[in-house]
Order: structure tokens, then sequence, then C-alpha cells
């Protein structure tokens, strides 16, 4: 129903963007992993797989990938023990002020990962509040070292900032169960228990893997917290890309691991979404 | 409890009131300053098929989920065969719904869902397969055992959700307008199927509707229900042939209201008179458009009224029409005959005085004299 | 559903209760040691005062990355829904070779963490000798929220109702005609929402920038900078602001998400016009 020229125009200037700004720089990124930096600090143009043979060889890099794997999945683990309760709450338990609740889960959602990430390193460090309150009442003689600069300021601090991008999927798939399956469970003599194993979870699940996928792909990318709070044991495998744009000065060999991480994340974001599928119903 | 005599079929007013079932006691609910639930008392015998009949917003819905344990009414209590009912969660009660949308498990097979009460109350599985098959063979959707709900349509969905409830073998089976959903030829043919159903499993059937004729087809009894206050409750002869108020006489079927004054023994509206045994003062009376016809013999019936009108409308409705008449008097009235050529000119129409049946006015009824266009269900 | 409360639902409540101190403790703290005498740490906090504020408000060169973010997000803003509005257009309405993978590629930037995107938009930059400032962040931030802009107009365009577009055409109005008087201002409450939404999110967005930035600084990595030196009380001011002001903007845009319903009002007064031909 809509004319030739119509779809022209709203076709192929998004297209001619996302074509320059999104697929070009996959591609150069393709290529920039099988070509290598010379001595002097030049890019050489030549093709060879030098830098996918490091990256097998050498320990380093796959550990730290395990490593940062390690660390989205407990990211994602404990952003949906928080968030899917929250999310059950909101949508079966809140009655008139769920509104209120959803606008106040999602604003922590979009202030500032800098802000929040800020305000973990000012609590966890040794002369930061939780430290200091601990010693004030008495609980602890001295500081506690594992808080800040570990895997575990890094897992806190991220799940921190993911707990709301879980909450969200799961919100959406609860609420879109009708609540007449709910009362019908009752009805056949369900208890609530009974009803939410039977009838609700089953029905949430595309929500949990959406909420799941995020939380681990976002992690697994993340290097500004452990920047931020991870230290030397919380480096993260985009930390070592990071360094390899900068002073490393290996390109090649950091396109090589964005590359590995961007296949890593598609992957995983392809499966969520054919099991998603499979566990929709509607 | 009416004492009419009943023609075959359906139940006589002793076994109503010899064992009842439910006991609706005082029921009354508000959702803050809306009353929507007025004082209901009502006793429903076992293997009764009630239909509790009302307008949206009459508060039908409401009563039915206080039975099914949705809703905690305000004040009131309700008993079912000497406990207390209405105390109890859904999941615990004898009691068993299909819903108006059906609420079909999605994930779960045709099977799963109709044995989900049975699972849930943990019988073994062999018994679980040979009563679910039963429930399916019942409602004719055996072959559809291993489907989705989704893959099924509407009409089956609702045969499942009728399985699924009545597999539990509940005492009392409650329906939330079950058949508003499906067109008009499948709605007829369901509501025979769900008769003849609930004869052969004997289990008590509480039936919500709005559609009077449904009702009128299907119940041994009906409650109608208004603006949360029990109209009248009676079978549906009675209820037809004997409306209590004005607007009983015009939900259930098509009516004439008449308003007459009643002096020394007769009722007068316009040039209409007959013998009336009411006192004196304003009184209203039904008269069913199927009631008056051509007046034929020449010879004047003391028992019958006879009057003359021009015919204003006549709308063809297949087997009969309605007229529109215009007596001398100024009085229009409804007319239900059989179709066939009427002159146009000035007619003579008669009815039994047995025919006008006295109603208590209702405070919302209609202020015309009279009232033909009842609504057919909203 | 009305049946008697179980015990399951304090659980609930309480573990609510639990996650959102969970997470508003840390910005309230946080807010909390901005007035603090003793700076950042320490417990309990003493000495109340707006000591770091005026330091803040004398600081030129956060005022300057200040300035420099407005900007961009200006710029921004304007470049996403320039093009995602077409996109969520086309999406919904056209098909084309590769609509799949264009779907996929403008939607991935939402869910790709943003090395990836920054790292690939700075490999474009080197190679097409383009150099890193305030423009090349720009096109970083325009890039990774187009994502925004599409998935809030195409929910929008969902809620719209077909038939009015429709009875425009049926009425007389052309295809631009019924763009602009019937399906623009229906999704005037997504775009608005939506342009609210990129606009905010560029004034927080760091992951992109770090790879984008050249001499100029947007707010963000004005105060990475400065945390990577060591902290001061200062950045708990500013953060203090930065949170009041997504506060304020998030919540606004709520309203307005909630309120993107076509009511029978709106409805008549925007087929009106296009029947007077």
């Amino acid at each position: 129903m809509f004319s030739r020229a119509y779809r022209t125009a709203i076709t192929v200037p998004p297209l001619v963007w996302v074509a320059v700004f999104l697929l070009v720089p996959y591609l150069l990124m393709f290529c920039y992993s099988f070509w290598s930096v010379s001595e002097s600090g030049t890019i050489v143009h030549s093709w060879n797989l030098e830098n996918y043979k490091e990256l097998f060889a050498k320990p380093v890099y796959w550990q730290t990938l395990l490593r940062s794997m390690w660390i989205a999945a407990r990211v994602m683990f404990f952003s949906m023990l928080l968030g899917y309760p929250l999310a059950y709450f909101l949508s079966f338990h809140a009655g008139a002020r769920k509104d209120l609740y959803y606008q106040l889960v999602i604003i922590p959602l979009w202030v500032s990962y800098l802000v929040r990430a800020y305000a973990w390193k000012t609590i966890l460090g040794t002369d930061g509040v939780l430290n200091t309150l601990l010693q004030y009442v008495h609980l602890t003689s001295h500081p506690l070292d594992f808080l800040l600069y570990s895997p575990f300021a890094v897992v806190l601090t991220l799940t921190h900032i993911y707990t709301p991008f879980t909450f969200l999927p799961i919100y959406a798939s609860l609420e879109h169960i009708p609540r007449n399956l709910v009362e019908a469970s009752h009805d056949l003599g369900a208890t609530p228990a009974q009803t939410f194993w039977r009838v609700i979870f089953p029905l949430s699940i595309p929500g949990v893997l959406a909420g799941a996928t995020f939380a681990f792909v976002l992690s697994l990318g993340d290097f500004l917290a452990p920047l931020l709070l991870g230290g030397p044991s919380g480096i993260m495998i985009s930390n070592i890309v990071v360094s390899l744009f900068g002073a490393a000065y290996n390109w090649p060999l950091g396109a090589a691991i964005s590359l590995c991480m961007l296949a890593l994340v598609l992957a995983l974001i392809f499966f969520s979404e054919r099991l998603e599928k499979k566990w929709s119903f509607q | 409890m009416s004492t009419t005599t009943e023609l075959a079929g359906e139940k006589t007013s002793h076994e109503q009131g010899s064992n009842p079932l439910l006991s609706i006691r005082k029921v009354a609910k508000h959702f803050g300053k809306n009353i929507v639930l007025r004082d209901i008392s009502l006793e429903i015998a076992e293997g009764e098929f009630l239909t509790i009949l009302g307008e949206s917003g009459s508060g039908k819905t409401t009563l039915l989920r206080i039975l099914a344990g949705f809703e905690q009414s305000t004040s009131g209590e309700v008993w079912m065969q000497g406990e207390r009912l209405d105390t109890q969660p859904p999941y615990r009660r004898r009691v068993n719904t299909v819903f108006q949308s059906y609420a079909l498990f999605p994930h779960m097979t045709v099977e799963q869902n109709v044995g989900y009460g049975l699972a849930i109350a943990k019988r073994p599985a062999a018994e679980i397969d040979a009563r679910v098959s039963e429930a399916l063979a019942k409602v004719k959707m055996s072959a559809y055992a291993k489907s989705k709900p989704s893959k099924i349509s509407g009409g089956q969905q609702q045969r499942i959700a009728l399985a699924r409830a009545l597999v539990n073998r509940p005492r009392l089976l409650l329906l939330d307008e079950p058949l508003s959903a499906l067109d008009a030829n499948l709605r007829r043919q369901m509501q025979v199927e769900l008769k003849a159903l609930q004869r052969e499993v004997g289990i008590t059937f509480i039936f919500v509707t709005h559609d009077q004729e449904e009702a009128m087809v299907m119940s041994d009894r009906i409650a109608l229900l208004r603006s949360g206050e029990l109209e009248q409750v009676a079978s549906p002869r009675e209820i037809y042939n004997r409306p209590a108020t004005s607007y009983t006489a015009q939900f259930i079927g098509h009516t004439n209201l008449l308003r007459a004054d009643v002096r020394q023994g007769t009722a007068a509206c316009g040039a209409l008179q007959w013998p009336t045994s009411l006192p004196d003062g304003a009184a209203l009376f039904s008269l069913r458009p199927e009631c008056i016809r051509p007046a034929l013999a020449a010879a004047i019936n003391p028992a019958t009224v006879r009057f003359r009108a021009q015919i204003r409308d006549q709308v063809f409705h297949g087997a009969t029409e309605l007229l529109r008449v215009e007596s001398d008097g100024g009085l229009i009235l409804t007319i239900r005959t059989a179709s066939r050529e009427l002159s146009r000119g000035p007619l003579e129409f008669e009815f039994s005085t047995a025919d006008a049946i006295p109603v208590r006015p209702t405070s919302l009824g209609s202020n015309s004299g009279s009232n033909s266009d009842t609504k057919d269900g909203r | 559903m009305n049946h008697p409360a179980h015990h399951g639902s304090h659980w609930l409540t309480a573990h609510a209760l639990a996650v959102f101190a969970f997470l508003y403790l840390p910005i309230v703290i946080l807010i909390l040691y901005s007035f603090n005498g003793q700076g950042v740490g320490g417990f309990p906090p003493r000495d109340l005062t707006l000591n770091w504020y005026r330091i803040l408000f004398n600081d030129g060169p956060i005022w300057d990355s200040v300035v420099n973010s407005l900007l961009v997000a200006a710029a921004a803003m304007v470049i996403a829904l320039l093009f995602g509005i077409p996109a969520a257009l086309a999406l919904d309405r056209a098909n084309f070779p590769g609509k799949a993978l264009f779907r996929r590629l403008v939607l991935l930037p939402l869910i790709l963490p943003g090395i990836i995107t920054g790292l690939s938009l700075l490999m474009l930059f080197r190679v097409t000798e383009v150099k890193l400032s305030l423009v090349t962040i720009i096109l970083g931030h325009g890039t990774a929220l187009i994502s925004v802009a599409t998935t809030e107009v195409f929910a929008g365009l969902q809620k719209l109702n077909r038939a009015q577009e429709e009875a425009s055409l049926d009425l007389g109005a052309t295809y631009w005609q019924t763009f602009w008087r019937i399906t623009v201002p229906n999704l005037k409450l997504s775009i608005i929402g939506a342009a609210l939404l990129i606009f905010t999110l560029s004034l927080d967005e760091i992951a992109v920038s770090f790879f984008l930035i050249g001499r100029d600084n947007t707010l963000p990595l004005e105060i990475w900078g400065r945390l990577r030196r060591g902290i001061t009380p200062e950045i708990n001011a500013i953060s203090t602001i930065i949170f009041m002001f997504s506060l304020i903007a998030i919540v606004f845009w709520y309203r307005l998400r909630t309120r993107a319903e076509v009511t029978p009002e709106l409805v008549a007064e925007l087929v009106e016009p296009a029947g007077n031909r």
C-alpha cells in the first residue's frame, strides 16, 4: 500500500548508514585480525593466521577468557537470583503500586554506569564506607582486603549494574501470562507454589533466557569495572584488548581477540534465541 | 420455589427443596464505594442446572468468582453440604470452573491440560490416563489428545476446558459465559450438548450468561440478577409466563407493558378494559406479543379483550412477524403473528384476559406506555 | 486474587525490599558523602558541607566537558532519529533483500558490549584516516543509539492502527500527506520518548567513547581520567548532579511512554484535517 518512492526513502538512508558504520567496521575488524604489526609499529597488510595461533598458544589469553566467562556466569547467576523474584513480586503481588515500583527499578538502569561503578569503588575500599562501618560496629578489627581490587568487586559491581537488565525481559514475560491461567490452576487444585512451578515459570522461560543472555554477554565484554575495581586478579579479556589498542600496540591481535569475542557473543545470542522460540507458546 | 406443574424433563420442585448442595446466605460484595452484590441468598439443589442471568454489570460474574474462590465476599456466607465454603482457597474447594476465555495452558498438550487437576492430586498414572481418555471421549475430542491448545479452534478449546473441569468430578461446576465467543450455530449446538452432558454426569451446573434465550434453553431454574440483586428465581417456563416484575418481563422475551388504572375490579388502559383482582390504583401489566392475535370470530368472548388498531409497522422475522400497531385510543402495541398478508386498514385484535400478567414495577424500568424492544442480551 | 495470604508472599516482599536497597544504597551513600566534610570513605559521615560542590563549580575542565557532552548528545540524538525512524518504518512496512540482516545489524549495538562497537568504528576511522575528535564520538553514539530509536518507534508503530492510514488515503490524502498528518503525529510521543532516552544515554556513554576520543573530553571521560589519578569527593558531587538529571529525565520519559496510546479523541482530531481537501 505504500508507494515506491516512500519505501525507497525509508529504506535507503538507514541501510547506507548501517552499512557504512556497522557492517564495514566489522568487516575491517575481520581483516585486521589477519594482519600483523611490524617492529616499527606500522600495520602490515599481509594475510596470515599468526594472531589466531598466538591466541591458542599463549595461555594468558584463553585463561583470561575463561576467567572472564566465569565472572560473567556469576554475574548472570546473581542478577537472575535478584531479578527474577523481584519481577515476580512486581507482576503478581504489587497490585496498584506496580507502575511505581517499575519506575523505581528502571531508574538505576539508566543512571550512569560510571556513577554506579564509582560508588562501589568508594564503598569497598580499605578506607571505604563498608570497611569503616564494619570496624565501627566492631564486626572486624581491620579492613578487609578482598572487597576491592578483586574479582569479587567486579562481580558485585556488575551484578548491581545488570540486575535491572535481567529484570526487564523477565518482567515482560511474566506480565504476558494471562491471569486466568493462574486462576485456572488454582481452580484445579494447585497451590500457589505448584502453580508457580507448573504454569508460571515455564511460561516465563523466554524472558529468563533473554535476561541471562544480556547479563552474560554484557559482563563478558566489560572492561570498565575491571579497570576500576578489578585489580591484577580481576583482569578480563576486554582489558587485554584495550591494552592491545593502547600501550601494547598490536591492533591485529586485538582485532583477533575482539573477533573471537564477537563470534562467541553472536553464537550465544543465536542459541538463546533458538531456545526462546522453543519455549514460547503464544 | 414454584409449585406449578412441570413437564417431563424438568426437575420437580420437591427435588429442589430436599437436598440443597449449595447455600448462598446474604452474600454482598463491595469494591470500595461500588456495591456489586447486595444481599444474595439462594439455595441450589444437587444435580440442578441453574443459570445466573443478567446484563453486564449485574454482578453475575462476581457472584460466580466468589463461588469459585477468586473473590472474597464483603459479607455473607456460602455453605456447601454442611461445610463452610467461602473460607477456603480455590484449590481446596470441590468446585471447578470453565472460564470464558478457556484459560488452557499453552505449554501443555490437550491431554496434559485435562489431566492437570488429577496430576496435582497425585493420582496414579494409570488412573489419570483412563480418566483423561474418558473425559476427552465425552466431549468428542479424543483425536486431539496430543495437540497443543494453539493449534485447535475456539469451539474445540471450549470442549477441552469443559473436559479439564469435569474430569475432576467436582461437586459443583461453574461456567462463566463459556459459549459467548462462539458463532451462532456452534453456540446452539453446544447448548444442546452441554445440557445433555449435564444430564449424563449428574453434576450441579451453575451457568452464567447474558443471553436470555440461552438461559431458557438450558436451565432447570433461572436466577435473574439485576444491579446486584436477585430479581426472580424460577424455572424458565415460570419466569416467562409469570414474570414478577416489569424488568423480568422485558428482559426475558419481548413484552408490552400496559399502565392501567384499577377501579373496582376492572383494569383500564386507554380503550382496553379487563377484570382483575388487584386493589384500586395504578398497576402495571405485562402482555406478551404472541398473546395478541387478529380477532377471528365475530362473536364476543367475555374472556377476551378486543380492540381496533392500525398497523404502523410490519417486520418480517421468518416464521413470524412483528407488527407495531396503534389502537384507536392511541396505544402502541407489539404483536407477534405467523407471517401472513394483512390488509393495511384498521383491524380487530384480541387477547385473553388471563394473558395480562400483573407485574411489580422495577424502579429503573421504561417510561413509555408500551415497550417491545427488549434487549436480546447485552 | 483474594484468597488468604500465604507465607511465601512475605519472603517475596522482603526479597524485593532487599533488592531495592541493593540497587539504591550505593547511590544514596554517594550522594550522602558528597556532603561529607571528611571526603569519601570513613564512617559515619560528619561535617556536613557544600565544599565539594563549591570546588566543582570552579572546576573549568569539568564544565568544558559538560558542554562537549551536551553538544555530542544533541548531535547524536539528531543522527539517531534521522536514521532510526526510517529504519523502524522500513522494518515495519517494507520488504527488501537483506532485511533480516539489516534488522540484526541495527539492533546489534544494543546487546553487544560497547568495546566491540567502539573498536570496530576506531578501525574504520583509522583506515579512512579520520582524526579522532568530538565528531567521531558523535558518529559512534549516533550509530549505537540508532537501535534505541528504532526499537522505540517500532513499538509505537505497532500501536498505530493501520486503518487510520488507510482511512486517510481513502479520503484523498497522498502517501506523503498521510505520513505527515497521520503517522508522525501518532508517533509523536514515541519519538519524543526516544529522543529523551537517546540524549540521556549519550550523556552517560563511556564504553564506545573510550576508543573514539580525540582532544576534547566528554563528561564521563573527564571523570574517568580523574578516577585513574585518584578519588576526590568532587566526583561525588558531580555524580550526584548527574544522578539527579538522569532521574528527572527517565521519569519524564516513562510518563511519556505510557501515554503513547492512541485515544479515540486523538483519532478524531487527526482524521478531520485529512478530510478537508
